[in-house]
């Protein structure tokens, strides 16, 4: 059985590719096979960010419009054999993915038995992003501690339950799962950002992972190296949490107390 | 935090204040696009409303069905309007 999950917000520049990068890469490294897909038509960056964009040929667009085959656009990681990307479109055209060539993308990675196919969803919540969403089994939305972005996660979960597959058919709606990122605890301890709990509350799900504001996150992207793979950044360790729990493991929350302060900086401030 | 952060900071916890002005929000935009309602909420006031035409003549739109929360309970709760008087059935 394929897996379609689609990780999605709404507001963009909150992280959802940073997040699609190290969670493929996250399930392949246990083994699973994977596709990860930019939906971002017009502003193709996944490959960037997984480090395989001098070897795009072919792209996502390109398939839906029978110009190539799928087995010739999906790029081949080079760290992980059962990992593949499928880059997005440079083409202007925001018509150029339909809703029937994304199926049909989607049923022939089935056929492929690979068990994750990864949707990086655009910003907004317009075609790109409904079509990123509408074939998801389960959902991976992406939310900072924001004003904008929290309520923004709102409406992209109630899209989620009622303009997806699952909702329309009625048999069983989308899993949702809730990711917390660019989280600064040392903020949350002085009042000056809301913190884990605010958020559930606020939006009455659990988050499924936190992960924090960190500098390794634009040094993996720098590198083409998703962040995961840099097991001494936070960002790092705590995606790879995120991936065991959305796994269905249990893993105690890290990263997310500030540091004790010193007698000096408790004195001074810093 | 240090003796001397009062010299560089403005207004306290803003963090609240987002949460709060969030939880206001959120709620009547939820409320405002019927979501969070239960799907058999248009069928069950249809069929409702059937029933008591059996009974009373109402108007199409006499029977309101809704769902609120109580505290952890969700309340579903209806709301019939009979005419001014009420008259048997057919
Ligand atoms: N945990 C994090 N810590 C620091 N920077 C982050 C973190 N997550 C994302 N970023 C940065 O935020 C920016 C937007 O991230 P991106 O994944 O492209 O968001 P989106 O796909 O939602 O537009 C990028 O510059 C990225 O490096
Ligand atoms: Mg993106």
């Amino acid at each position: 059985m394929t897996e379609n999950i689609v990780v999605t917000s709404g507001k963009g520049g909150v992280g959802k590719t940073t997040t699609s990068a190290s969670i493929a890469v996250g399930l392949a490294k246990r083994g699973k096979k994977v596709a990860v897909i930019d939906f971002d038509v017009g502003l193709r960056n996944l490959d960037l960010i997984m480090g395989c964009e001098r070897r795009v040929v072919y792209d996502f667009v390109n398939v839906i419009h029978n110009e190539c085959a799928l087995k010739q656009a999906l790029i081949k990681d080079k760290r992980f054999e059962n990992l593949y990307v499928l880059a997005a479109s440079q083409t202007r055209d925001k018509d150029a993915l339909t809703q029937d060539g994304v199926q049909r993308v989607l049923e022939e990675l089935a056929a492929e038995e690979f068990d994750f196919v990864i949707c990086d969803s655009p910003a907004g919540i317009e075609k790109g992003a409904f079509l990123a969403m509408y074939f998801a089994d389960r959902a991976i939305v992406v939310v900072n501690p924001e004003v904008s972005s929290v309520r923004d996660s709102d409406r992209i979960l109630g899209l989620l339950s009622s303009k997806t597959k699952r909702a329309e058919a009625g048999n069983g709606k989308v899993q949702e799962h809730l990711l917390l990122t660019r989280y600064n605890p040392a903020r949350v301890a002085t009042g000056d950002m809301m913190s884990i709990g605010d958020v559930e509350e606020i939006l009455g799900i659990k988050v499924v992972g936190v992960i924090p504001e960190s500098e390794g996150v634009l040094a993996a992207s720098n590198s083409g190296v998703p962040v995961i793979l840099d097991d001494t950044s936070n960002a790092g360790q705590a995606y790879e949490d995120a991936v065991a729990r959305i796994l269905g493991d249990e893993r105690e929350m890290r990263f997310t107390e500030a540091p004790k302060k010193g007698f000096f900086q408790r004195v001074f401030g810093g | 935090m240090g003796i001397f952060d009062f010299l560089r900071k403005g207004p306290q916890n803003t963090a609240s204040l987002a949460k709060n002005r969030l939880t206001i929000l959120i709620q009547e935009e939820r409320d405002r696009s019927g979501r969070g309602a239960p799907d058999y909420l248009p069928l069950l006031r249809r069929e409702l409303l059937e029933v008591i035409r059996k009974f009373v003549n109402v108007d199409a739109n006499a029977v309101d069905v809704k769902t609120h929360k109580d505290g952890d309970h969700d309340v579903l709760e209806l709301s019939i309007a009979l005419p001014d008087k009420a008259t048997g059935g057919a």
